[in-house]
C-alpha cells in the first residue's frame, strides 16, 4: 500500500509521518510537493502537521488554495483515504472536506504533551484495527486545536458516528472533547493529536500505530 | 550609541590611510563592537581548551563541529539574546532562537534540538514582579513561537530567578544539528570571480546597530531602542533551512554564512577574511523591503532570515532554481575578488573600501585591568543558622520556590517531540535525541549558577562544568565537547573583568579535566542596568554520546527497590552552605563560598554511573543538584512511588538534607550489590539509603536517638506543590 505524504512550505511533520509509515510500519511512502496537481500512484494520503505557509491569515487558510488540494479533493471524492494530522486537520477543515473549525486553545497557549484519547468508533478505515473504547496515549502539539462547530453540526457528527477520537483529558477546550472526526463517506479523517509521534517503541508509546495500521488493513481489504 | 574610541578611530585611519566616511565608520563600529570582536575577552578565551580527537571544527566558525562516528558529525553552539529580550521579550527571544538556528544550518547541519537557559528577576518581587512576569511570558512565547514553527524540538534548559536579573534578563539559547562529514560547509568566500549571492528575506531598517546595542549598558533611554530589535519570521527561516540544505546538495555552493549580528557587513568581510580574498558587492542589487535606504542602513541592517553564499561561477542557475522552488529571493550582488578588500558600491559608485582581514580579524584587543578581587556583595562569614522548626515545611518551601519548582508550565508550550527523535525531553537530568541513521544518541545539558559564581567565579565555573558532565553521565552519556555563554557586566570595571577572567580560568581547568573542549560560544558583556551589574553568569552547554536505547529517567518506578547514593553523602561546613537554595529560599541569606569540588573524585563518579547505566542496573537515576539530597529525593517521587530513607550522618539536619555538595547521584536498583561493586572498582563511596515504597517519602537519621523522622510527607503533596508552584507565581492572587 503506497502512502503519499504532502509537503507544503512550512510543513514540519512531513518527515515524521514518512518515517512512521515507511520505517515503523514498513509501507512504501513518498512525498508529494504542494504544487503537484497529481497524487501519483498513492493509495492513501497523509496531510501532515506543521505551519503550512506560516499559518498566516489563519491555520490552513492559504494551503487550501494550493494545487495539491484540488487533487486531494478529487481523490477524496473518489473514495481515497485522506488523513490530516494537526495542521493537516486544520487544512482539511479549511478546504471543506471536514466540517467545523479549529480555534485557538482555550488558554491561548501552545500545548505540547501526551494526552489520553478514546477511540469512539471502529467503523472507519482509520480505526478498523482498534477496539471501541480503546485508550491511546498520543502527543498533541498545537496552538489552535480547539474544535468548534455549531450544535447542529455536533449533533449530526454524533448521530452519524463520525466522532472518531475523543480526549479523556481535554487539552484545548474542544467542544464535546472532540479530538478527531471523519467525513460522511468515512474516508477522510482529521485529528489534532500526532499518531506518527507514537509509532516507535523508543519514543515511549506505540499507541498511535493503530491508526496507520487500520489504514493499511482497510486498503488491503478494498484492493482484495 | 557607543562609537569608536579615539584610539580605535586612529587605528581605522592607519588601516585606510585616510579618514573613514560615514558608512565605513558604521562598518568599523559594528565589527569592532564587543559583541562581534570579543575585544575584551579574546585574550582570555585563548586559555580555553579547544582540541580533542573528536573536534573537527573549533572556535571561529559559526558553530563548533565534532565527530560522532560512522561518518556523522554534530554542530552546536550557545548564544545570548539578553539585551533585545529586555527591550522586547517576545521578538528578542524569538530572534535569539532564529539566530542560533542559522548558525547551525549555515554549516550544513539540520537542527535537531534546542535548549534554553533563561534568567529573570523574581516573579514575586514587590517592585518588579509585574514586569518580570511579563518578560518571562514574552520570552517563553517567543521561544515557543519560533522553535515550534521552524520544526525543531525544544527539549531542555533551565529557568532561574534572582534579583540581579530584574532589569537585565538573560536569554541563552543552545542549538544542535546533525550531518555527515562530507556535508560540512564553511563561511569562506573562495574562488576569485565566483558570484556572491544574497538569499532569503529582504533587507529593512530593523535591527540597525543591534550589535553595538548589545555592547552597551542599559540606561533610561534604552526603551527608545525598541526599533533596534529585529522581528523574526520562523516560516521564512524554515524555508531558508530547506532551500540552503538543498542548494548545498547541488554541489554548486562554495561557501555560506548567515547574516546575523552586523548583517551584510559581518558576513561579507568575515567570508573574505577567512578565505583571504576580497568581496565586492553593489547595494543596489540587495533586495530591499523599504525604499530610500542609505548604504549605511543596508550594510548595518540586522533584518532576520538572510544568508550570503558564494557559488561556483557558471553554476548560479542551479542555486537560483532551488531558491525559486522555495519561493525565496536569491540575487547575485557581487563577486569574490583577489585584492583582499571589502568594496561596497551603490549603483556602481564605491561607498566603502576596507581591507577584510584588518576589519574582521584585527579588531582592537584589550587587556582590561583585572588585578583586583572579583566583585562580590555577599559576606564571607556565615551568619548563625537557626535550627529548623519544621523540616517538612522547609522541603515544601524549596519545592515551591521559583528555581526548584517544575517548569512544566514553560516547556509544555514548546514542541518537544517534533522530528520524532526525543528520547528524553524537558525535566530530565539531560535531554536526549536519537540519530535515526546511526543507532546512537546525543545527550545535552545546559547549566548556569550565578549564585555560586558570584561567591567565587572560579569555583562556580568549575562546578558548572562538573554538573553538566554529571547530568550527562547520569543518563549514561560520555561528555565529549562543550560550548559556553559568558554573561557578565561591564568589563571596563576591573572588579567585573576579574570575575570574567576567573570564570574563564575555572571553565578552562574543568573542561581540561573532564575532557570537554570548548568548540565555540558567545560572550555577552555590559549586562548592567543603571550601573548595577548582573552576577557573573557563565552558562555551559555540554554534549555527550550514548547508544540509542530507552532512557533511564528520574522517577522511582517499582516499590521495594534499593535506593543508593553513588558518591556518598558529601559534606559541608557553614561557609560552604551560603550559596545553597536552602540559604536562599528558607533563610533568605547568602554568604561564603559555593560547595567544594574534588574534580578527580567527581570524574570517578561519572565513570561509575555510566557503567551502572550501560549495564542496565538502574531503574532510575538522578543527579543531586540544587536543593540537595531531600529535593532530589522528592523529585524522584514525582510519579507516585516514594521511599523510606534512613541516613547515617553526624551533620545537622539542615545540612544533611539540603547541602549541595557535588559528585552525588541517586539511583534505584534491583541489584544493589552489582552497583556497589562498580562503585568499589572506581574507588568511590556508595551508600544504601533505603528502599522505595508506596505513597510516602520518609527521611530519618538513624544516628540520632530521636524517634520522629526528619521528613515524612505524602508524595502526592510533594508533587502538587512542585508542579503547580510556577503557575501560582505567574498568577498571583490580587491583594
Amino acid at each position: 500500500m503506497r502512502f503519499g505524504v504532502v509537503v507544503f512550505p512550512g510543513s514540519n511533520c512531513d518527515h515524521d509521518a514518512w518515517y512512521a509509515v515507511s520505517r515503523n510500519l514498513g509501507q512504501p511512502a513518498e512525498f508529494i510537493w504542494h504544487d503537484s496537481t497529481s497524487l501519483g500512484n498513492a493509495d492513501a494520503v497523509i496531510v501532515p502537521g506543521g505551519f503550512s505557509y506560516g499559518d498566516y491569515l489563519r491555520c490552513g487558510a492559504i494551503a487550501k488554495f494550493s494545487p495539491v488540494m484540488s487533487a486531494i479533493k478529487k481523490f477524496a471524492q473518489d473514495g481515497g483515504l485522506v488523513l490530516g494530522i494537526c495542521n493537516g486537520f486544520q487544512i482539511l477543515v479549511e478546504s471543506g472536506l471536514l466540517p467545523g473549525a479549529l480555534l485557538r486553545n482555550r488558554n491561548l497557549r501552545f500545548v505540547c504533551r501526551p494526552v489520553s484519547l478514546r477511540i469512539e468508533t471502529t467503523n472507519t478505515p482509520f480505526t478498523c484495527a482498534a477496539t471501541r473504547g480503546q485508550l491511546m496515549n498520543v502527543p498533541v502539539a498545537h496552538g489552535e486545536g480547539c474544535y468548534f462547530a455549531d450544535e447542529r453540526t455536533l449533533d449530526m457528527l454524533e448521530a452519524e458516528d463520525r466522532v472518531v477520537v475523543r480526549y479523556v483529558d481535554n487539552p484545548n477546550g474542544s467542544l464535546r472533547d472532540i479530538a478527531g472526526i471523519c467525513s460522511q463517506n468515512r474516508n477522510v479523517m482529521g485529528m489534532m493529536p500526532h499518531p506518527e509521534r507514537a509509532s516507535d517503541p523508543l519514543l515511549g508509546s506505540t499507541d498511535g500505530r493503530v491508526i496507520l495500521e487500520s489504514m493499511v488493513r482497510s486498503m488491503v481489504t478494498t484492493h482484495a | 550609541m557607543s562609537d569608536l574610541a579615539p584610539s580605535e578611530l586612529a587605528k581605522v585611519r592607519a588601516i585606510l590611510g585616510r579618514e573613514p566616511n560615514q558608512t565605513e565608520t558604521g562598518i568599523f563600529t559594528v565589527m569592532w563592537s564587543e559583541h562581534c570582536s570579543y575585544k575584551s575577552s579574546r585574550l582570555h578565551l585563548k586559555k580555553l581548551p579547544t582540541r580533542s580527537e573528536r573536534v573537527l571544527v573549533g572556535p571561529g566558525e559559526n558553530a563548533g563541529i565534532i565527530d560522532i562516528g560512522q561518518g556523522y558529525a554534530i554542530a552546536f553552539k550557545i548564544e545570548s539574546h539578553n539585551h533585545p529580550s529586555f527591550i522586547e521579550p517576545f521578538q528578542g527571544a524569538a530572534t535569539g532562537v532564529g539566530g542560533i538556528l542559522r548558525d547551525i544550518f549555515t554549516m550544513g547541519a539540520r537542527p535537531v534540538a534546542v535548549l534554553d537557559a533563561i534568567r529573570f528577576g523574581p516573579l514575586d518581587d514587590p517592585q518588579h514582579g509585574d514586569r518580570n512576569r511579563r518578560i518571562l511570558q514574552g520570552v517563553v512565547e517567543g521561544i515557543s513561537h519560533y522553535g515550534n514553527c521552524f520544526g525543531v524540538p525544544t527539549i531542555g534548559g533551565e529557568c532561574v530567578f534572582e534579583p540581579c536579573y530584574n532589569r537585565n534578563p538573560l536569554v541563552n539559547v543552545f542549538a544542535l544539528g546533525v550531518f555527515k562529514h562530507d556535508e560540512i560547509f564553511f563561511g569562506r568566500a573562495t574562488g576569485i570571480g565566483n558570484p556572491v549571492i544574497y538569499v532569503g528575506a529582504k533587507t529593512g531598517r530593523d535591527g540597525i546597530h543591534g550589535a553595538s546595542m548589545a555592547s552597551a549598558e542599559f540606561t533610561e533611554e534604552s526603551k527608545q531602542k525598541r526599533p533596534n530589535v529585529q522581528v523574526g519570521d520562523p516560516f521564512m527561516e524554515k524555508l531558508l533551512l530547506e532551500a540552503c540544505i538543498e542548494a548545498m546538495h547541488t554541489g554548486a555552493v562554495v561557501g555560506i554564512q548567515d547574516m546575523g549580528a552586523a548583517g551584510l557587513t559581518c558576513s561579507t568581510c568575515e567570508m573574505g577574511s577567512r578565505a583571504e580574498t576580497g568581496v565586492e558587492i553593489d547595494l543596489a542589487r540587495v533586495p530591499q523591503r523599504e525604499s530610500g535606504m542609505t548604504p549605511y542602513e543596508i550594510m548595518l541592517s540586522e533584518s532576520q532570515e538572510r544568508m550570503l553564499l558564494v557559488a561556483e561561477k557558471g553554476r548560479e542557475q542551479e542555486v537560483f532554481a532551488v531558491f525559486r522552488k522555495w519561493g525565496l529571493d536569491a540575487v547575485t550582488i557581487g563577486e569574490v575578488t583577489g585584492d583582499g578588500k571589502l568594496r561596497v558600491k551603490n549603483h556602481g559608485v564605491v561607498v566603502a573600501e576596507i581591507p577584510n582581514r584588518e576589519l574582521a580579524d584585527e579588531a582592537p584587543l584589550y587587556d582590561r585591568p583585572h588585578g583586583v578581587a572579583p566583585h562580590r556583595d555577599a559576606p564571607m562569614e556565615a551568619p548563625p543558622i537557626p535550627r529548623s522548626r519544621d523540616l517538612n515545611a522547609d522541603l515544601l518551601a524549596l519545592l515551591a520556590s521559583g528555581d526548584l519548582c517544575s517548569k512544566r508550565w514553560i516547556w509544555q508550550q514548546y514542541d518537544q517531540s517534533v522530528r520524532t527523535n526525543t528520547l528524553q525531553g524537558p525535566g530530565g537530568d539531560a535531554a536526549i535525541v536519537r540519530i535515526k541513521e546511526t543507532g546512537t544518541s546525543i545527550a545535552m545539558s545546559v547549566d548556569g549558577n550565578g549564585r555560586y559564581c558570584s561567591l567565587s567565579p572560579r569555583e562556580g565555573a568549575r562546578l558548572l562544568v562538573a554538573e553538566c558532565c554529571r547530568n550527562l553521565s547520569t543518563v549514561g552519556a560520555l561528555p565529549v565537547a562543550a560550548t559556553n555563554n559568558l554573561n557578565f557586566g561591564n568589563p571596563e570595571r576591573p572588579e567585573i573583568m576579574a570575575q570574567l577572567v576567573e570564570a574563564i580560568e575555572g571553565i578552562s581547568e574543568a573542561c581540561k579535566h573532564f575532557e570537554t573542549p570548548i568548540t565555540g560560544g558567545n560572550v555577552s558583556l555590559y549586562n548592567e542596568t543603571l550601573g548595577e551589574a548582573i552576577w557573573p553568569t557563565p552558562v555551559m552547554g555540554i554534549v555527550g554520546l550514548l547508544k540509542t536505547a530507552a532512557p533511564v529517567t528520574i522517577p522511582f518506578k517499582e516499590t521495594g527497590r534499593a535506593v543508593l547514593l553513588l558518591g556518598g553523602m558529601g559534606t559541608t561546613e557553614a561557609t560552604r552552605f551560603g550559596g545553597t537554595q536552602y540559604a536562599k529560599a528558607v533563610l533568605d541569606k547568602m554568604w561564603g563560598l559555593p560547595p567544594a569540588l574534588d574534580m578527580d573524585y567527581e570524574k570517578r563518579v561519572h565513570t561509575a554511573i555510566r557503567e551502572v547505566v550501560a549495564q542496565g542496573l538502574a531503574e532510575s537515576t538522578h543527579d543531586v543538584g540544587d536543593g540537595g539530597l531531600a529535593v532530589a529525593l522528592a523529585e524522584c517521587c514525582a510519579e507516585g512511588t516514594g521511599a523510606s530513607i534512613s541516613l547515617v550522618t553526624e551533620l545537622r539536619p539542615e545540612f544533611a538534607l539540603f547541602h549541595e555538595a557535588p559528585s552525588r547521584i541517586l539511583l534505584s536498583t534491583a541489584s544493589p550489590e552489582a552497583v556497589e561493586k562498580i562503585a568499589r572498582d572506581n574507588n568511590i563511596e556508595c551508600l544504601r539509603l533505603g528502599v522505595t515504597m508506596k505513597e510516602r517519602l520518609q527521611i530519618s537519621n538513624s544516628s540520632t536517638t530521636t524517634a520522629s523522622p526528619w521528613i515524612d510527607c505524602r508524595v502526592e503533596v510533594l508533587r502538587e506543590v512542585w508542579e503547580n508552584a510556577l503557575e501560582s507565581l505567574l498568577n498571583p492572587v490580587p491583594v
